[in-house]
């Protein structure tokens, strides 16, 4: 653009930059006018821009991220998913010992934190069963641990007492604040602090232990001091006391180093858990592969598996794959609302174009009379009018009726008019109808009536004159309505759910169900990122063949 | 008359102890938004419940919230907007069970938060196996059951459960939620699966294709509903012969509409609806929910309750109390589920195999329905 500009300035007598009466370059000085200006208009909009930013353009844009986003599994089972990745998920066995250890450690934080169940819904979409397998696991994982609470507080009653564990990992500055505050106070609970050394000592525990301490502060806000630990804690300060570290227990002399000395002499003769034992004890699931796999899939933090539902595609060990012919439903969906949408578009257009040239050419009041009749429908609850067709086309309904005492219709053969794609496109045409007539009003309002004559005085007969003059320019009208009424058909989701049946229902319907029914918001996002896409693909293809710039929703 | 003072003493003093209560916790909030299904159940609820406990508590101005059909989703909604507005939600019991699983549920010590029996039985005791999920108070126990047209049967009316699948002996459409839960248990029935082995088979690919094969015997006589008051409409209008719904819907079209229908109770699905209390709620507006929890689940309400709609009360010490419609005069204990003449064939709806397989089945059950 700037080189266009150089170049009509770049006049053969002019050697140096024009320069504007300040002596500045008159370019620059032209360009800073102009940027005062822009900002200025940005500043006026600025309130419209931010509105809608927030209340529209970000909120579709959270809801269409909802269609890759999967922390969730990542989130919960930190520990599990690192250690997962070097499994063979397709060797045909179960991961090794260490898995199973994170899954332990894994899950007891969820469950105390109430997260597991959660996953256990999410896994559930891609894995039948997940879901109570999450749930009895919550419930299990805390016997596991507590094989080890028992063993620790059977050698000395030291372990029982959450003080007495404060009193060992606690650095002692919080243990002189924690030991003074009272909730009752209403300061703030001192945030726990981890002696120094600890983290060196007994990695495992003072790992947990900070978690653990984290969660009663924060989430439970109970007093930390007198909190006894949770059940991971013990068998952490187990793996601490038989690990690699153990050896330095010897040179420890902190606070407790009696009592963390005897355990430290007594755990290597402990129970130990198998742990791979202990959740196949809880779920002979945890012991198969399928499970597994599952978690391994939805790893990552971004996941395309709701798009492949949503194109009834799954993720298998081999990639992608089409899924079995009696689960696919999506595809189905999307062509019936897209052929369907045509439908209701063309009857609408059938239907309107006539009304609309009526009403241009009636005189002003009885137009707008009639106008008022167009109208009428816009202030009747939309639920009213679609039961209301469900009174005039059910088998027993009014149109049956009639068709029946007219003898044209056996009494018992009666239509079928509601319940599938007919009553779908009836309702619908019904409702949408007003979008078609007004911008075809509207455009044919400005044909000016003098075309026609002109047509027919040289010659043309009424078709010809209606067909090669009139209509051509009632197009745009046509084509405006045609957008409205596709783009609102297309996601409509009322009507259909009521007089659709199950052959006259769209993808919005399955939309709503995972909306509000099934709680699978990724898949509800996938589907409707799908949907948006197509339309917008669509509008783009109508902007090439048509052009955007022949829609009129007025004169 | 013995029964009527004892009633009128137990309700006093259980008025007395919310007072004394109350007066204990002055900083209970003045507002309270409670969730429902609208229409009669609610109205059930807040002649039963709501009304007395304002008659005590004046100060309070509670308001009703006709959204329980998508509280899951709501729910959820406002708890990751970080502004729950209901106080306190009625849901069937899967979405409790859910809601818990999303922890979008407070959980519930059924002693410590709701009353005793009038005979001291503790709650949980009184509530028993209904307390089906860590979140979920029962009010309700209802049954998803059929009803019949009494002038299209001929002569010999439906009896039985399979009735529905004879096409032949019974021509005509009928109604059916489109969903799976309840169908596909009915189709394996009717298919000659034994009752206890149901969930079994249906947790196979091989039995859910058996029970969609049975159903597809009657795919082209079906009108598939999804709102409760669609099965009675199709009744009223003799535009099916037979059609399931919730057995309260089925009663207000039989005793107070007077239509010529009558209840198939074989293998009626009982099924629960109670509160949840959403989780993470201020301390004024959870002390008021607790406290008027703990009167709306209280025995004589919950037998107050059945004078208006045809559910069963969910504790057993209120079972005693259900006497005649507060309306029409009818005794309302034969149109209980749980009246021993209807519950002579039940089925009780599994939470746990629904919790695992929805999802898996009803992709199927809806392909199977768009084919």
């Amino acid at each position: 653009m700037s080189d266009t500009a150089d170049a009509t300035n770049d006049t053969p007598e002019q050697t140096g930059p024009m320069l504007a009466a300040d002596g500045t370059p008159l370019k620059r000085s032209l360009n800073r006018a102009l940027r005062r200006q822009k900002l200025s208009a940005l500043l006026l909009i600025a309130p419209l821009l931010i509105f809608i930013l927030i209340t529209f353009i970000a909120p579709i844009a959270d809801m269409l991220f909802r269609s890759v986003e999967n922390q969730i599994v990542s989130d919960t089972l930190p520990r599990t998913t690192q250690t997962l990745s070097d499994w063979d998920s397709e060797s045909g066995e179960t991961p090794g010992a260490p898995v199973y250890k994170a899954l332990y450690e894994d899950l007891f934080i969820a469950q105390e934190r109430k997260l597991h169940t959660r996953l256990g819904s999410r896994l559930n979409y891609e894995l039948t069963g997940a879901s109570s397998l999450f749930r009895k696991s919550g419930r299990g994982v805390d016997d596991i641990g507590e094989v080890f609470q028992d063993q620790f507080e059977d050698l000395n009653d030291f372990w029982k007492k959450g003080e007495n564990w404060n009193a060992l990992l606690g650095s002692d500055a919080w243990l002189a604040e924690i030991s003074d505050w009272k909730k009752s106070s209403g300061d703030d609970q001192p945030a726990f602090e981890m002696r120094e050394g600890m983290a060196e000592l007994l990695p495992e525990t003072a790992e947990y232990y900070e978690i653990f301490a984290d969660f009663v502060q924060n989430d439970d806000e109970d007093n930390l001091y007198k909190e006894d630990p949770w059940a991971l804690i013990y068998s952490a300060l187990y793996d601490d006391l038989t690990g690699p570290t153990a050896s330095q227990i010897a040179s420890y002399s902190g606070p407790a180093s009696a009592e963390l000395t005897e355990a430290a002499a007594a755990a290597p003769a402990f129970d130990a858990v198998d742990y791979k034992t202990a959740f196949t004890e809880i779920d002979d699931d945890w012991g198969k592969t399928p499970i597994w796999s599952t978690i391994r899939a939805y790893s990552p933090a971004l996941t395309n598996g709701y798009f492949l539902n949503a194109v009834d595609m799954q993720k298998t060990a081999d990639g992608p794959e089409f899924r079995p012919d009696n689960e696919r439903i999506y595809g189905t969906l999307f062509l019936r609302t897209l052929f369907m949408s045509v439908c209701i578009t063309l009857s609408c257009i059938l239907l309107g174009y006539p009304v609309a040239w009526i009403l241009a050419n009636l005189p002003a009041r009885t137009a707008n009379l009639l106008m008022i009749l167009v109208l009428l429908p816009f202030w009747t609850s939309l639920l009213v009018r679609t039961s209301a067709w469900k009174v005039m086309l059910q088998q027993q309904g009014v149109i049956n009726d009639t068709l029946v005492w007219l003898g044209l219709v056996a009494d018992d053969s009666r239509l079928a008019l509601i319940n599938n794609q007919t009553g779908t496109i009836i309702a619908m045409t019904h409702i949408l109808l007003p979008f078609m007539i007004l911008p075809l009003y509207s455009v044919m309002q400005t044909v000016p009536p003098s075309y026609l004559r002109a047509a027919k005085s040289l010659g043309a007969t009424n078709w010809t004159a209606f067909w090669r003059v009139y209509f051509p320019q009632s197009v745009p009208g046509i084509g405006a309505g045609s957008i409205l009424v596709f783009i609102l058909s297309i996601g409509y989701y009322i009507t259909p759910e009521i007089v659709g049946g199950t052959t006259g229902t769209f993808i919005s319907n399955r939309i709503a169900y995972h909306i509000s029914s099934s709680l699978n918001w990724g898949l509800a996002a996938a589907l409707g990122a799908i949907l948006l896409a197509v339309v917008l693909g669509l509008y783009w293809a109508y902007d090439k063949i048509v052009g955007i710039d022949n829609v009129k929703l007025g004169g | 008359m013995k029964f009527t003072t004892t009633l009128l003493a137990s309700s006093a003093i259980i008025g007395a102890g919310t007072l004394a209560f109350a007066d204990a916790h002055a900083d209970m909030a003045k507002e309270m938004t409670l969730v429902s299904w609208g229409g009669a159940y609610q109205a059930s609820q807040d002649k039963a419940y709501l009304q007395p406990y304002l008659e005590m508590h004046p100060e309070l101005s509670a308001v009703w919230d006709e959204s329980s059909n998508e509280a899951v989703a709501k729910l959820r909604a406002m708890n990751e907007a970080g502004n729950v507005t209901w106080d306190l939600v009625d849901v069937v019991a899967a979405d409790a069970i859910r809601l818990c699983d999303e922890g979008l549920a407070m959980e519930i010590d059924a002693d410590e938060m709701l009353a005793e029996a009038p005979d001291g039985t503790s709650a949980e005791d009184d509530f028993g196996d209904l307390l089906v999920s860590d979140c979920f108070i029962p009010q309700i126990v209802y049954s998803t059951t059929f009803g019949y047209r009494t002038d299209m049967v001929g002569d010999t009316p439906p009896t039985k459960i399979c009735d529905v699948f004879d096409t032949e002996a019974y021509p005509g459409k009928r109604a059916l939620e489109k969903r799976p839960i309840n169908n596909m248990e009915w189709a394996l029935l009717c298919d000659g699966v034994a009752k206890d082995e149901v969930y079994d088979v249906l947790a196979t690919p091989e039995g859910q294709e058996q029970a969609l094969a049975k159903l597809d015997t009657i795919k082209d006589d079906v009108i598939w509903w999804s709102a409760g008051a669609d099965t009675p409409q199709l009744l009223a209008d003799g535009e099916v012969v037979m059609g399931s719904t919730y057995n309260g819907r089925l009663f207000s079209v039989i005793e107070e509409q007077d239509q010529p229908v009558a209840m198939l109770w074989d293998a009626q699905v009982f099924d629960l609806d109670g509160w949840i209390i959403p989780a993470g709620l201020p301390d004024d507006r959870l002390a008021r929910v607790k406290d008027f929890v703990k009167f709306a689940t209280d025995t004589q309400r919950l037998a107050d309750q059945s004078q208006y709609i045809s559910y069963g009360p969910a504790r057993l010490s209120s079972a005693p109390m259900v006497g005649k419609h507060a309306e029409l005069g009818i005794d309302m204990a034969p149109h209980m589920p749980t009246d021993p003449a209807n519950a002579k064939n039940t089925f009780l709806y599994n939470y746990e195999f629904w919790a695992d397989y929805r999802d898996d089945i009803d992709a199927k059950f809806q392909a199977w329905l768009a084919q």
